[in-house]
């Protein structure tokens, strides 16, 4: 397989692979770099982009302290949501692995099936949860513990933070779980066995050999979120813009499409960064195989 | 060791939340299917009464339900896409060598991995110069190349759980490679293929940041939901949204039954 093939087959991987490299350079790769060239670009009076290198775009952004504070806020939600992800996914896991022995596929299928329902159904869910007339006010006030509508559920930072835990969770328990499930039994008797107690068997051998899980959940968690815009939009306040927000704005209303590429190539290399870190990582860790892939271990 | 049915107190609180957490990944969306039948305008605790209105309320309303059928059109289109194009590169990934496989190995997956929102504004400035401006053709374009990544991701995994001399023998005894493609091949992958479709369709018809920047005129499906909850909220969208969740479910539900089978092989 791996020398040179014989003609015939040459001609037929050609008629295989052509058209899906022809597609993805086109509509995926092309675009990506377009995005590049763009971020090194002026606009003219009307704001259109027009072809005159310049290096502009990019001091104004690291000039404004709009953008960079806007991505350290965005890195701090990032880090909640993960770490209340992974707070969250590892002892339900846990539990699902290691303590059900009945119905195991079951309760499997129920966490992960939440994965593949509508995001926007779920922002959406959060809102009338949260809204000021919305179901947690008026049950909170149906028993009695308060007597006025609370307005700081909805469109605060925690609204964000509880929308995206909840919409990002399923995508950390998918690797956790996998992991935990890959860990040979005998390991775990051969802990016990030794004479370790339960919490230094799940610390020394359980947790380190399900590390590449964890490692793969929160890049998901951490990435996802990075990237998010309709979060901010729908249960965020006028203050918690995240630097998604910033290129939507800046591809829309402010039209200052230059700078908007530059926000997006910033974003870009952050994630092909933290993607690149956590892999070698989750090599270094991973004595067996971890699930990886954001749609990879569903179907 | 304790016995055997016999729960000790940490496991049982470790019981305790995990039920806690999936309690909370539920209950926003039996929220949503509960309030789809709620007979007021406001989403009120406790309900007063069960009503159908929002489900009439969402068939009349026409923006709603063109949306939704551009939605499944457009999902079918992209899942067209992805099978079309995503199939025959996870064929020549698993089981041909070439130069520049380990780059294309690595840009299938970027639509998957990278923001959303940074691959729309990257379309959304480049599709004009191909010729492309903003449309539905542009959104077609931008659903097919991510479902693309998914179909090939998907087939591909499969393929490499398959012995390849399976495909040789086929090819020793004289068979065309088109002959081998569909009765030594495509039954092979055949589950994986509906399965990614499944997905496919779910997945796009579900998508919003490539969607945002492409779209012009109309909406699809949950850019109009999206709109709807900006000038505020009416539990016609609890309706709708209890529709699409009854459908994904089912796909997702046979998705993942497709994929199971084949493991047990």
């Amino acid at each position: 397989m791996t020398k040179s093939p014989p003609s015939p087959r040459r001609r037929a991987l050609l008629f295989l692979v052509l058209p899906t490299s022809l597609w993805l350079l086109f509509f995926l790769v092309l675009p990506y770099c377009g995005l590049l060239v763009q971020s090194f670009l002026g606009t003219n009076e009307f704001g259109d982009v027009v072809f005159s290198p310049t290096l502009d775009p990019w001091k104004s952004f690291f000039k404004k302290s709009l953008y960079t504070g806007t991505l350290f806020y965005t890195f701090k939600i990032a880090a909640i949501v993960t770490f209340a992800s992974v707070a969250f996914s590892v002892p339900l896991a846990y539990f699902i692995a290691f303590k059900l022995t009945r119905g195991k596929q079951l309760v499997y299928t129920l966490v992960v099936v939440p994965l593949w329902v509508s995001y926007i159904v779920r922002a959406y869910a959060w809102k009338i949860i949260l809204g000021r007339e919305g179901i947690l006010n008026t049950f909170l006030q149906w028993t009695g513990i308060t007597h006025a509508p609370v307005e700081a559920f909805l469109y605060s930072q925690w609204a964000i933070v509880i929308g995206l835990v909840h919409i990002y969770t399923p995508f950390v328990l998918m690797p956790v779980y996998t992991a935990f499930e890959n860990i040979p039994r005998p390991l775990i008797e051969a802990s016990k066995d030794l004479g370790a107690g339960r919490l230094t068997t799940f610390l020394r051998v359980v947790l380190p050999l399900a590390l590449p899980g964890v490692i793969a959940g929160s890049t998901f968690a951490f990435v996802l979120t990075l990237g998010d815009f309709l979060g901010p939009l729908l249960l965020g306040g006028t203050d918690t813009m995240m630097i998604s927000n910033i290129v939507q704005n800046l591809f829309g209303t402010s039209n200052d499409r230059p700078l908007g590429s530059v926000v997006g190539m910033v974003m870009l290399a952050i994630v092909l960064l933290v993607l690149e870190a956590t892999a070698r990582a989750e090599k270094s860790f991973a004595s067996l195989e971890s699930g990886r892939g954001r749609f990879g271990g569903t179907a | 060791m304790r016995a055997r049915g016999g729960v000790d107190p940490i496991t049982a609180l470790l019981g305790i939340f995990a039920a806690g957490v999936l309690a909370f990944v539920y209950l926003p969306m039996i929220v949503v299917v509960v309030y789809s039948f709620n007979p007021d305008a406001v989403n009120v605790f406790p309900m007063r009464g069960v009503s159908l209105r929002w489900y009439r309320a969402m068939l009349d309303n026409a923006h709603l339900m063109d949306a939704l059928r551009l939605s499944i059109m457009v999902a079918l289109g992209g899942t067209s896409i992805g099978l079309l194009l995503g199939v025959p590169g996870a064929i020549a990934m698993a089981r041909h060598d070439f130069p520049g496989k380990r780059i294309l190995e690595r840009i299938v997956l970027l639509p998957l991995t990278l923001p959303g929102i940074v691959t729309g504004v990257a379309m959304l400035s480049f599709f004009p110069l191909l010729g492309v401006p903003v449309s539905l053709l542009a959104v077609l374009i931008g659903h097919g190349t991510f479902l693309i990544a998914l179909t090939l991701t998907q087939v591909y995994a499969r393929l490499k759980r398959i012995d390849p001399s399976l495909e040789e023998a086929s090819a020793d005894l004289g068979a065309p490679p088109l002959t081998t493609f569909f009765r030594v091949i495509l039954p092979n992958i055949r589950t994986a293929i509906i399965g990614s479709a499944l997905l496919s369709f779910t997945l796009s018809l579900d998508e919003i940041p490539v969607t945002f920047f492409l779209i012009a005129g109309d909406n699809t499906l949950p850019i109009e939901i999206y709109t709807i909850m900006r000038r505020g909220i009416t539990p016609e969208v609890n309706a709708i949204s209890t529709l699409v969740f009854g459908v994904s479910l089912v796909l997702i539900l046979v998705a993942s039954a497709l994929g199971e089978r084949e493991k047990e092989r």
